[in-house]
Formats: structure tokens, sequence, C-alpha cells
């Protein structure tokens, strides 16, 4: 046994991309190994130690009857549980199902729709349990999720920041993809932490770290209608993408959707 | 007097998702494998709907996070296919380096820290470590070399952002590819030291007459283009492919089995790519399959690490080439022409052939998406492969049967997140 603290990770529907940028931290993996005991983590340890465990991190989003009993059992036996990703924290993708009729979704991937038991709508964790910090991503950004470890072994506030993906890409000199060329970007109403990668390859922010502490979707809506033309539709998909269901972005999608 | 055991195992480890395995044993005889698929099911196929074709390298990457750029690659390839492009050149060179970096890192995650610990009696890559920290941190320095590739031309790693259809973005700077190329350097010889390490290891003797099937093409290992051929005849475009194969949806699995028709099961991946393509490895991968002992054909899915090796090295070689001769493009893409029209693609993502089919509206939508993962086309096979190895060592206990069985699934680096998307395993004796 050991006095370390037990590091947990779980997965529910998901890519498996946010777990994976633990194992991405090339450079830190062994010596995060040595500071924390890795009870649970069945993508890289078939070795499983019983709970409870000092923090969980959860991967994905709820969108069965038996993974809704399941994160109940988790945050049971968690002391601090921690949600990375978009899908843990908003639903993910398949909220997109949200919108629609599951059962014609169903019908529309599945010769045998009857085999299938799914909810009707894919939900994020603090729907169902209590949550003690959301980390952003689609994926997450791995020096982030070093932070939040980082933070939580030693029982301090995770220092994330909650402004929007602008003030990220004016610290990095990028020329605004939206200013000099017209492009479309969601970067003002985005939570920063991907470090502004869209804009320094050009193309628009597309929202995937989801909505930033205090937004005006409505007021950047209507300036990519007003003076880059972007029609209703596109709007309306421009929002209700990888975080769909964070409400913000949910409101402002369903105004034009 | 029936004999009757019950094995359970809740949750197999090492592999990307959920699912579970349910062996039954009667009398001394396996009468049922089952591998039983139980990671949710997502929809893309659905929500890809009325959505724009520009979208679906973003979307698709997100089935998985292991391998986007595979799901990035199928889908322009295929939309270009419908518009009746060939994006060439420079840029074509890129996107081989890309998936170059995607096969580095998700191979390498799958030899060091998914299977290697499997030979070694190990749990996981972090006891690994604390025996022979020396081999952990080369896995991790060549996992990081691939990781590299992706993250400069694609922005990150996981998802990358730089992938569109018709090329690319941006294109990164000519020092930084520079860089690149002296950390593949090193990379190079961290591969080839992987494969004499793995070689090395101590196989269950269980070979399997397999129908392979992987892309081919006149001149290169294949990654974006080639017919889809098979070690028993079959030579097809990747237009044809649902004439030859079909989706079957089986009650035990969130994921379609994908069949040859009329033939059946099938096998895709490295051991697949290898048995008929390896005369186009680069030389020094031919050479370590050579010395690995490979021969011209792998039939033991225990090996499959060997290969998966091998296909490193050859990776870390085409990189270095293609950054070699490397020429600016003019442009970062090519202008792929929006209409109504069908287009279908087959790249060969780490865990094998990746099938994607994408019809498009007049106004640019996507009217109907269909995929095809490798994980699901190998669920069939993977099964048969538990029934063949099981057979002969029933005589083994209950926990040494289990153990190896999951062994045999890793074999596949299944990802389940891919083919919907755990695995849990019960053997049951009766």
């Amino acid at each position: 046994m050991s006095d370390k603290p037990k590091l947990a990770v779980w997965k529910f529907a998901s890519c498996d991309g946010c777990q994976l940028s633990l194992l991405d931290c090339e450079d830190e993996l062994l010596t995060v190994a040595g500071e924390v005991e890795l009870a649970m983590f069945l993508e890289a340890s078939s070795a499983r130690v019983e709970g409870p465990y000092d923090l969980s991190l959860v991967e994905g989003s709820i969108t069965t009857p038996h993974d809704a009993e399941r994160i109940r059992a988790v945050r049971e036996q968690s002391r601090a549980l921690v949600t990375i990703g978009a899908c843990a924290t908003a639903g993910g993708i398949q909220a997109l199902r949200n919108f629609q009729d599951v059962e014609e979704f169903t019908r529309a991937v599945y010769a045998h729709p009857e085999y299938i038991r799914t909810l009707a709508r894919s939900t994020p964790i603090a729907d169902h349990v209590k949550v003690d910090f959301e980390l952003r991503g689609c994926p997450i950004d791995k020096g982030q999720l070093l932070e939040v470890l980082s933070a939580f072994l030693h029982r301090r506030k995770p220092r994330i920041p909650t402004f929007s993906v602008c003030v990220e890409c004016k610290r990095r000199g990028i020329v605004c993809v939206t200013v000099a060329r017209g492009e479309p970007c969601l970067g003002p109403v985005t939570h920063a932490g991907c470090g502004a990668i869209c804009p320094a390859f050009d193309r628009g922010c597309y929202g995937c770290f989801g909505p930033a502490a205090s937004t005006n979707t409505p007021s950047l809506a209507d300036h990519w209608k007003k003076h880059l033309g972007v029609p209703d539709d596109e709007l309306g998909r421009a929002f209700l993408s990888f975080n769909a269901w964070a409400p913000d972005f949910r409101a402002e999608g369903e105004r034009h959707g | 007097m029936a004999e009757s055991r019950s094995i359970k195992v809740d949750y197999l480890a090492r592999v990307e998702g959920e699912g579970a395995l349910d062996v039954r044993i009667e009398d001394g005889r396996v009468t049922d494998v089952r591998l039983e698929i139980f990671e949710p099911p997502r929809f893309f196929e659905a929500f890809l709907r009325g959505r724009r074709s520009a979208e679906a390298p973003d979307i698709t990457a997100r089935i998985c996070g292991i391998c986007p750029v595979a799901y990035q690659m199928s889908a322009v390839h295929a939309l270009e296919d419908a518009a009746g492009v060939q994006v060439d050149g420079p840029l074509r060179r890129l996107r081989r380096l890309l998936y170059c970096g995607e096969w580095i890192e998700s191979h390498t995650l799958h030899v060091y820290m998914l299977h290697a610990p499997d030979f070694l009696g190990k749990h996981s890559v972090i006891e690994m470590a604390k025996e022979q920290p020396e081999l952990v941190e080369r896995g991790l320095r060549l996992k990081k070399a691939g990781n590299a590739i992706v993250a400069l031309l694609g922005g990150r790693e996981i998802h990358p952002v730089n992938v569109r259809v018709g090329g690319f973005y941006k294109i990164p700077g000519d020092r930084e590819l520079s860089q690149l190329a002296r950390q593949l350097e090193t990379a190079l010889d961290d591969a080839l030291a992987t494969v004499e390490w793995v070689a090395a290891f101590d196989f269950p003797d269980f070979e399997v007459d397999y129908e392979f099937v992987a892309l081919r093409h006149p001149d290169e290992y294949p990654f974006n283009e080639g017919r889809i051929v098979s070690s028993r005849g079959l030579d097809i475009d990747a237009r044809e492919f649902h004439e030859h194969f079909e989706e079957v949806h089986v009650e035990r699995s969130n994921a379609l089995h994908c069949r040859l028709k009329q033939r059946g099961h099938y096998k895709v991946g490295p051991l697949a790519r290898y048995h008929l393509n390896h005369g186009l490895l680069s030389p020094r991968a031919q050479q370590a399959a050579r010395v690995a002992g490979l021969g011209d054909s792998c039939r033991n899915p225990f090996r499959s690490i060997v290969v998966r090796a091998v296909e490193v090295v050859h990776a870390c070689e085409e990189a270095l080439a293609i950054l070699a001769d490397f020429e600016r493009p003019e442009r970062p893409f090519v202008d792929v022409p929006a209409g109504a029209a069908t287009g279908y693609a087959a790249t060969e993502a780490p865990r094998g052939l990746l099938h994607h089919t994408y019809r498009i509206d007049a106004a640019g939508l996507i009217e109907h998406a269909q995929i095809i993962p490798p994980t699901s086309q190998n669920q069939g096979t993977i099964e048969d492969d538990l029934r063949q190895f099981i057979a002969p060592r029933l005589d083994l206990a209950d926990d040494d049967l289990r153990w190896q069985c999951e062994q045999a699934i890793r074999n596949y680096d299944p990802c389940i997140s891919c083919a919907t998307h755990f695995l849990k395993l019960t053997v049951d004796r009766r």
C-alpha cells in the first residue's frame, strides 16, 4: 500500500482524447506517477486499487441509464471530482442529439434500434453529481491538466483563466482574423485555454473550449450577420457544435438554428 | 456429468474505450465467444447530416482522440473525391508527414503503454518504469516525436485544427520544420531499438490463416491512397467498397460488425498492411523486419507488436525523407468546388482501413455519412481468434486464461471509442 494521494480516471461517453492528454505529458508523466498513486486508470493500467480516491478525473458525458448510476458511485468514492473536457463539462458533440429525436438518430445509424439502450439526452456530469472543478476544452490542454492536478494535490484553487480566447490571441500578437480578413471567429465568446491556436493557423476559432465566463453572444452573432454576411443557419451551426449544450452557446444557437 | 466454470472480468484494461468479453465453455468445449461493446453510441453519422461538408474533418476527428488524423484524412479525401479534386505535390507530401506523426504517436502508445506490459508481466508502463526507467524514457521520447509532428502541422496533438478540405489552413515555417527533422533523427534510432526490444519477447505459438485487407499503392507503403486489396484476390477502388463489404448489427455490440460479402470476417491493421505491402517499407524498416525474423508475412497476432514497431521505423524514415525534400506549396490549400455529389475514400488509420462515404447536396450540406472504422471490421476476427486460442488452453486456471484472453484482445489495439465506442471479460464455464 502506498500513502500517496490516490488518483482515479473514469470514462463515460467520449473519444478518450482528454485522458490521453495525461499520457501525452511525455516529460511529466513519470514525475506525476511519483507523486500520486494511479489507483484506477483503465486505459493505462490493468491494476485496480479500491476507493476511496483523493481525486477523480472524469471524462465523457452521461448518455445511458447505466452511466447515470455509475457516476453516482464514482462521486461517493471521490474526495474531489474534476471533469475533464467538453463532454464531461457540457455534454460534448454527442449532445447534438438533445436537439433532435434520438430514436430517429438510432434508426439512422443502427439496423436494430431495439438493441441500443441510450438516453434521449447527453448531459454534463454536473447535471448528475456535485463537481468540484470543470476543466474545459475539446480536447483539454495538458498544461492546464497539470495545473489542476497540482492544485488539487496541494488543496489549493487551480489557476485557470476564465477570460476569452481573444485575450490569449492579443497576448500572442496574432493579427485578428475577423478584423483583417473578415473571417468569422468565436474567439470573443470562447473560454481561453488553447492558446488561440486557430487564429495562429489563419482560421477563426470554432469554440471547442465552450463559452467564456462572461459572454455577449447576441452582439457577436449580430456582428457576424451584419458585417460578415453570415447566414442564420451557419450561425446556428457555429454555436451548436462541440459545446452545444453549454447554456450560452445553446441559447445563441437556438436563436438562429 | 457436465462441467461448468465461470470466469468474469468486468472491465478490460489498456484498450481505448469500453467493452466486455463473454466466453462460454461447456463440457470442455468453447461454445460461444462474444465481444460485447457497451461503449455508449454517439451517433456521429446522424448528426453529420445537415452540417456543412467543410465541418466534416473537425467533427469526425472527435470520434477518436487517439487517431483523429485518420478521421480527418479519410474525411478530406472522400470530400475531394466527391468534388473530383486530387491534391498533389507538396500538399500531398505534408499530409503523409502528418499521418507519419499519428502512426508514431499511436503505435508507440500501444507498444510501450498498452501492450508491452503484457509481455513483461506488469500492469502498466508506470510499473515498467520502476525497473527499467531508461526503456520507458525511450518510449516517451519516441511518442513525443510523433506528437511533435502532429502539433507542428496540426496545431495540437489531439484534434488538430489545421486540416481542411483541399489541404491545410497554414503551412508551418521552414525553421520549425528543420527543428522537427533533428528530433526525428533521434526518434529513428529509438524506433530501431524498439524493434530489437519487442522482437525478443516470448510469443505464444499461435497462427491464424487470415484474409488480410489493406490499401495498396504502386510506389508507397499506404497511408492515404491506394486500391483496397486482400490476400485472397480482392482488388477494388474505395468507390466500390459497399458492393463488397456489408455492416451487420449484432445485439451484443453498439458497434456494427463489418464483413466481406459471401466470405465473412477479415483482418485489417498492421499485419494486413505488412503482408500486402512489406516490399514498400523504407530500407531501414525492411532491414529491421528481417533482423526481427518477420519474413514475408506474420500470422501470429501476438507478434503484431513487432510489426507496429517496424511501422514506426518506416514512419520516422518517411517523415525524414519528406522533410529533406520539402518544397513550400504555393498556397496552403487548393480550391474544392461545392456541388451535389457522393465521395468515398479509405485511408490507413494506425489500426487499419478507415472508410468514409459522404453524400453532399447542392448547398454543400451533408445528406448522408457512413464511417467504417478498423475496430468494427476486426470485431468478428477478434472473436474468431479467441475461439481458436482458448480451445487448446482450457486446462489453464481461470486467472491465467483470463489474462491471456485479455492479451489476445489487446493484440488488436482495439479502439472501442472508434468502433462505437469498454471491455468487460466474462468467461462462463458450464
